[in-house]
């Protein structure tokens, strides 16, 4: 049988996925300048419209916008109430100040809002909400199901909980609406908190029987079937896990401290080294096979690639060319598009022409 | 392949034994059909075969257990599942993983099997149950008879030998459960598959077995023997068996058309006694709905009070002349729901009149929760309107609501809140701002025998039901909704739900019952409402809309047709 056909071809990998949006991310945070922030935002937003399907994660979306807007609002409200650090010349409004006690020193709630201290905050908070925006896009792209399931089979326990986690939250949420919608039928009030709170116990009962299910379920299918190792594996998987996760820790400690700088980096690979061979020598006690898994095909590694290029582009742009990233406040300038750098984020357009999802409607 | 040796099962916490002295085997490729009333230890009896009884559920099995040869003793219940595939009475917490297709592959990745196994698996069992169309679909995104479907093929992908499966067509409608029931009786013949199979729904069912299982009563011995010879002394049977019984044909028939080969003396026999009361229904067949029937009359019911066995109180309301001065209780104009993108109900016309009893039938889907929800207000119309009790429904206050319309769920559980039944009863007279006792007497009317102190958790499922109608009716709302209330109800029980709904209707109530079981809409309706794809399809007299549609058919009325006789009852009594 072909290799390729165990394999799903028409979906690229999750990871490739996240890896593409967290590139973006990263590249959202070396730039302050709102046009480019603006372009990173438009660039995952078409890939998302061009490329999600209509699955139920893929509606996360929307949440995760609004979610950025209200970042940017709320570090707006900051600014304004709470006023900021930048010094500027251009009064908006003078606001009440609201004296307040010694020991709060440096914290000030009212006073003067400048535009210089409001153009700040939005370009920090445009950033913030960039980087969030690229989160939402992964979470709408990758099938978190999926990603889950590219997990070493070691941590395939681990990954179990996390799916069922996952399927539950829906199944709460219309567990709760059944049960309002119940105590309009008995004639009580089905809105407000307390409405809410009455259902919590008859709720927590339905979720609890229904793992108890589901749990029963899983067994029934085999669920934690364990394969025969022989003592000396077990016994060398304990020992590279542990030693690893030590390697890793001192590695770690080696890194951030002053002295260690000759040992830190090559301790804290061996760690990771010695740990990861012992997941991948601890899966063998699980006989577990994998239907269809996602492979890194070319088109996988081209989207993941074209988001890192983006990362490395803006690093070293905001190396070569600093202040064109960080339009300047305090004096107050319209900031512009930096030619290169624009070029460079566009790149990240790349999966909407290597992944569009399928015109057909799936009914 | 499987076989008890004199099992028991015993509970933690309770006195006695669940099921005793079980001690039978079923050969290989046999579809054996477990049979009793409810409450008998059916489930526990399948649970035992996969071992999650006593591994997962706890409590003492004695005696012996085995599967293919392995003790389920020393065998956990994973350690079973490349022999066993179990499938209980709900997909949905089944369900492992959240698509079509990985789903299937589930329980072949737990055993190790090679990917190109799998995946030759996976696509044979996509087209053996019909769901090639649906493999990239979120599990929740299907319909009911589709996520049964899946369910079986998941527990099928590791070709068990045995499949075991508890109340497969409960929830599904007719043309869904005949899906399910057409696969499995495709694997007993083609892969030779054993099956051992529990459902409440025999006329379903009793067809395809090649052997019953029977437990009579709670504690009693297991009885196995052919279809025919277990359905002689069953307590429950199908509509065709109890006809059987009454015609004293030997062997029973047990399909409907064993039955109608000879059914031709009784046929003749009933000839001169035409169904009176359908009569009237028949002859004013072509136009609308019957005229409202009034609410009185009671006293013409005759025996249903007395006879447990036949629950007629249709002739009160069809041989008079109708009253049309009797206000609607519900009036539907030009009703359009759309809920998340979909049309779920198209333009629906609908008044409801004191004392009429309506089914709502049609496949999952239809929109027939949605309707029942649409007139208690959980759900705005987005076109047209919806009157109640001369109110919108959505725009009132739950507290008036109750006294205009009440609602039992599909999960009667959903209305209990209270620990206890006492506390329950309270709380409904509180709610309803009826007289304390209230909901007591009612419950103590529709549940006798049931303490103070019960928890509601603890009562089965038709108690429950009765005990979430007791806590509506406190409020006396002339307009009764039911949501599939014979789910998971035995013969008896739902023979107690005709009754009492019956009785309610005579008393003047209105009510409407959305259900997939045609023999309780031939029992209880006077006119039906057929749904498809949120239109309503037909609406009339049950006798012209239930015998004109074969798939809604009941046995009594396929048995005896061109004569219209829909249920044995009626036949029972122009009969003697």
């Amino acid at each position: 049988m072909p290799r390729s056909s165990s394999v799903r071809s028409e979906s690229l990998h999750p990871g490739a996925w996240w890896l593409w949006a967290l590139s973006l991310g990263i590249a959202a945070t070396r730039t302050t300048n709102p046009l480019l922030l603006a372009l990173l935002v438009v660039v995952s937003a078409y890939v998302v419209a061009t490329c999600r399907r209509p699955t139920p994660w893929s509606r996360s979306y929307t949440a995760f916008l609004r979610l950025a807007l209200a970042v940017l609002l709320v570090r707006l409200l900051f600014a304004v109430v709470l006023g900021s650090p930048i010094p500027g010349t251009h009064v908006l409004v003078t606001l009440p100040e609201l004296p307040l006690p010694d020991w709060s020193q440096g914290i000030r709630l009212g006073g003067r809002l400048t535009a210089e201290a409001l153009v700040f905050a939005l370009y920090d908070g445009l950033k913030l909400a960039t980087l969030l925006v690229c989160v939402g896009a992964a979470n709408a792209l990758a099938n978190p199901h999926r990603l889950l399931k590219s997990l070493p089979g070691a941590l395939y326990e681990l990954g179990v909980a996390v799916v069922v986690a996952l399927t539950f939250a829906p199944h709460l949420i219309a567990d709760v609406q059944r049960l309002r919608a119940a105590r309009r039928l008995r004639g009580r009030p089905d809105t407000g908190i307390r409405g809410l709170l009455q259902v919590g116990l008859p709720v927590l009962e339905g979720a609890l029987e229904r793992s108890v299910a589901l749990a029963a379920a899983m067994d029934a299918r085999g669920y934690g079937r364990t394969a025969e190792v022989p003592p000396r594996v077990r016994r060398t998987t304990t020992a590279l896990t542990l030693g690893g996760l030590l390697g890793v820790c001192a590695g770690t400690y080696g890194l951030l401290t002053a002295e260690g700088g000759t040992y830190g980096v090559p301790v804290l690979l061996a760690g990771l080294a010695a740990a990861l061979a012992g997941l991948r020598l601890g899966g063998r006690r699980t006989p577990r096979t994998r239907y269809r898994p996602d492979l890194w095909t070319t088109r996988s590694l081209l989207v993941a690639g074209s988001g890192a290029a983006v990362a490395a582009a803006m690093f070293l742009a905001s190396v070569a060319d600093p202040v064109a990233l960080h339009p300047g406040v305090v004096p107050l300038v319209a900031p512009v598009l930096p030619l290169w750098p624009a070029a460079a984020v566009l790149v990240g357009l790349l999966p909407a022409f290597l992944a569009p999802a399928p015109k057909e409607p799936s009914s | 392949m499987i076989r008890f040796e004199d099992v028991s099962v015993t509970y933690d916490g309770a006195s006695e034994p669940t099921v005793q002295g079980i001690d039978f085997e079923v050969p290989e490729g046999e579809l054996v059909l477990l049979v009793g009333p409810s409450g008998v230890g059916k489930s526990t009896v399948l649970g035992a075969v996969g071992g999650l009884v006593p591994h997962f559920t706890g409590g003492t099995l004695r005696g012996r257990v085995t599967v293919a040869g392995r003790d389920t003793r020393t065998h956990k219940p994973r350690e079973l599942a490349d022999v066993v595939g179990t499938v209980g009475q709900d997909p949905l917490s089944h369900f492992v993983t959240d698509s079509v297709e990985d789903e299937l592959a589930y329980g072949m990745e737990s055993l190790g099997l090679p990917p190109a196994v799998m995946r030759r698996r996976v696509e044979e069992t996509l087209d053996l149950l019909g769901l090639a169309p649906l493999r990239d679909r979120p599990l929740a995104t299907l319909s009911g008879g589709q996520q049964q479907r899946v369910a079986i093929g998941s527990v099928l992908t590791p070709h068990p030998e045995v499949l075991v499966l508890d109340e497969p067509t409960s929830a599904l409608d007719p043309a869904a459960a005949e899906e399910v029931l057409a696969v499995l009786q495709r694997l007993v013949h083609d892969l030779g598959t054993t099956v051992l199979m529990a459902e409440h729904r025999l006329e379903r069912v009793i067809q395809y077995a090649d052997q019953v299982a029977l437990l009579p009563a709670p504690g009693a011995p297991l009885r196995v023997g052919t279809p025919a010879e277990m359905m002689a002394v069953s307590p429950v049977y199908p509509p065709v068996v109890d006809l059987g019984r009454l015609a004293g044909w030997t062997p029973l028939p047990l399909t409907v058309r064993d039955a109608r080969r000879r059914a031709g003396d009784l046929r003749e026999r009933l000839a001169v006694h035409v169904p009176t009361d359908n009569a009237p229904a028949a002859a004013d067949g072509g136009t609308a709905p019957p005229g409202p029937p009034a609410p009185d009359h009671e006293s013409e019911t005759g025996g249903a009070g007395g006879n447990p066995g036949t629950p007629r109180r249709r002739r009160a309301f069809r041989n008079r002349s109708t009253p049309q001065a009797a206000p609607n209780l519900a009036d539907v104009t030009a009703l359009s729901v759309r809920r998340a993108h979909v049309q779920a109900l198209r333009h629906i016309d609908l008044t409801i009149t004191p004392g009429e009893t309506i089914a709502l039938m049609g496949r999952n889907g239809a929109g027939k929760s949605t309707l029942l929800n649409t007139l208690v207000g959980l759900v705005a119309p987005s076109a047209g309107t919806v009157q109640v009790g001369g109110a919108e429904p959505h725009r009132i206050t739950p507290r008036d609501l109750v006294r205009r319309v009440g609602l039992v769920p599909q999960e009667p559980r959903d209305l209990l809140y209270a620990d206890t039944v006492a506390a329950e009863c309270r709380a409904a007279d509180t709610d309803a701002h009826a007289a304390p006792g209230t909901c007591r007497a009612l419950v103590t009317d529709l549940l006798p025998g049931v303490t103070d102190d019960t928890h509601p958790r603890d009562l089965s499922e038709g108690q429950r039901l009765a005990l979430a109608l007791a806590v509506v009716l406190t409020a006396r709302p002339p307009l009764l909704l039911l949501d599939e209330p014979t789910r998971g109800l035995d013969y008896a029980a739902k023979a107690r739900l005709v009754r009492l709904l019956g009785e309610l209707a005579a008393a003047g109530h209105a009510i409407m019952l959305a259900t997939h079981d045609v023999e309780l809409a031939a029992e209880l309706a006077h006119r039906v409402i057929l749904l498809a794809e949120g239109e309503v399809i037909a609406d009339g007299p049950a006798t012209d809309v239930i015998t004109s549609s074969p798939s809604f058919a009941p046995q009594v009325s396929k048995i005896l047709a061109p004569q219209r006789w829909l249920t044995v009852a009626e036949v029972r009594k122009a009969l003697s």
